[in-house]
């Protein structure tokens, strides 16, 4: 049986370098959110923002772009046969979760170093909030990794698939957007980044990022069971 | 064979219920503040109470499924899920008139309790989509089991996210069922608690016979070899 951790990198080394001559899903993420910015102000007819407001735009932009790539994320294994290859192979299945969950993290953090730059860019006064909201954008990142991944790998077999995703997976992370946006909002605030139960908050996305890993960790075998 | 002892179950909640509806509207005082509309939560704090119990069997028979590998356990989450689903409903609905009679409007978004209700309420209402958009009906199973396992999870991390948000400590109008409650509405809420249980129990029993007994019709028809009219019903996870 091949160690783990080789089947890790090697999945995830397949991954990142499909993605790279593709791009396939990066691009498009980006792109997307940065239309939603341009949307978001004319939408709400403001040209600066802070505080609850700023939260709100850049995580559900964040979200919703992060919603693409999810969809996308296993499409390659379903039409090319890479489940069966997976199945016969001598690995452990957990190591295909570990692998994807994180491509799909690193996803999420190369488009946030090009989108919340831009966000700050078109809305914010100051640049001073995005060094903290750095751990904020992390552990939300670690979060929707270990949800998108478990969800999109049983959307991927359905009939619906891009449909399915989103809607499940939407309710999902309320809790993490709940927690997400109350740490971002003091930081947006007009005059400063503000530290209001700040840790409070990152306690909260830590035990949903712990949670859903465990619970992706310990389920993910049975779905690749046939 | 689900259908023994449906008729005792029956009757029982029949009493309970006219128990508890008898103890609601004659015993229990009326409420010094917020008077007779208080009577609702003898309805809806139950509701609430057995749906969400009714998400964590759920969760709990979709373990056993998993780790036996047996359908049926899967037919008895499925059936859980979907009777607090409908409960869940009515917890909305109540919960809902309650507002609109004590704060004038239908919805409110500073009762943390409610909104939470709504989110895991709006969580499992994709479960029937999810369910039904996956053909295979052994994977059909599996994957229903790991939303509801997944769902579980979610269930107390939500309602943990939604009391923080509350930017102020919002006042609990009523203790929930331990705090502050007189003896006399005490009682009549534990015994409507005990008749909706009896109903959510009753409801499921009678979910389970019903598509047990239309398994069984359907393997006699093809036992028959006669096309059954309207077979293949998509609705249910058939148990045997």
């Amino acid at each position: 049986m091949t160690p783990s951790r080789t089947a890790f990198a090697a999945i995830l080394a397949k991954d990142l370098r499909a993605e790279l001559r593709t791009l396939q899903s990066l691009p498009a993420m980006a792109l997307f959110a940065v239309t939603t910015f341009v949307i978001f102000r004319f939408g709400l007819d403001r040209t600066s923002l802070s505080g609850s407001l700023a939260a709100g735009v850049l995580w559900a932009t964040l979200l919703f772009a992060a919603l693409l790539g999810v969809n996308r994320l296993f499409v390659a294994e379903r039409e090319e046969g890479g489940f069966d290859a997976i199945r016969l192979a001598p690995i452990d299945r957990s190591a295909l979760f570990a692998a994807k969950a994180t491509a799909l993290f690193a996803y999420l953090v190369v488009l946030e170093l090009f989108v919340v730059p831009v966000f700050a860019l078109f809305f914010l006064d100051s640049a001073a909030a995005l060094g903290p909201l750095l751990a904020v954008l992390l552990l939300a990142d670690l979060g929707l990794a270990a949800t998108g991944t478990l969800i999109s790998s049983m959307a991927v077999h359905s009939r619906a698939r891009d449909l399915l995703g989103p809607l499940v997976l939407l309710p999902l992370v309320v809790p993490l957007m709940i927690a997400a946006t109350g740490a971002s909002e003091p930081l947006l605030a007009v005059g400063g980044p503000g530290y209001d139960r700040f840790g409070t908050w990152l306690a909260v996305l830590s035990l949903y990022d712990l949670v859903f890993l465990l619970v992706g960790y310990a389920v993910f075998d049975f779905l690749l069971e046939d | 064979m689900y259908g023994k002892g449906l008729r005792p179950l029956s009757i029982a909640t029949v009493v309970a219920m006219a128990a508890a509806f008898s103890l609601v509207f004659f015993y229990a005082p009326l409420d010094a503040d917020q008077g007779f509309i208080q009577k609702i939560f003898y309805l809806h704090v139950p509701l609430a109470i057995v749906a969400l119990v009714g998400f964590v069997i759920g969760g709990v028979f979709a373990i056993v499924h998993l780790r036996s590998g047996e359908r049926r356990w899967d037919a008895y989450s499925y059936v859980s899920i979907h009777m607090s689903v409908i409960f869940g409903v009515a917890v909305l609905v109540t919960g809902s008139i309650w507002a609109k009679a004590s704060w004038g409007h239908w919805w409110v978004w500073d009762e943390p309790t409610l909104v939470s209700f709504l989110i895991v309420f709006l969580m499992y209402a994709t479960y029937y989509p999810f369910r039904y958009a996956i053909e295979d009906p052994e994977r059909q199973a599996r994957y229903a089991s790991v939303f509801a396992i997944t769902a579980g999870a979610f269930v107390p991390l939500n309602f943990m996210a939604v009391r923080m948000a509350q930017s102020l400590v919002h006042p609990r109008t009523f203790a929930t069922a331990n705090g502050g409650l007189p003896g006399s509405m005490m009682l009549t809420f534990l015994v409507c608690l005990a008749a909706i249980a009896l109903l959510w129990l009753m409801l499921v029993k009678f979910e389970l016979t019903a598509k047990s007994t239309s398994g069984q019709i359907k393997r006699l028809r093809r036992a028959l070899d006669a096309p059954a009219p309207g077979a293949g019903s998509r609705i249910a996870p058939e148990v045997s």
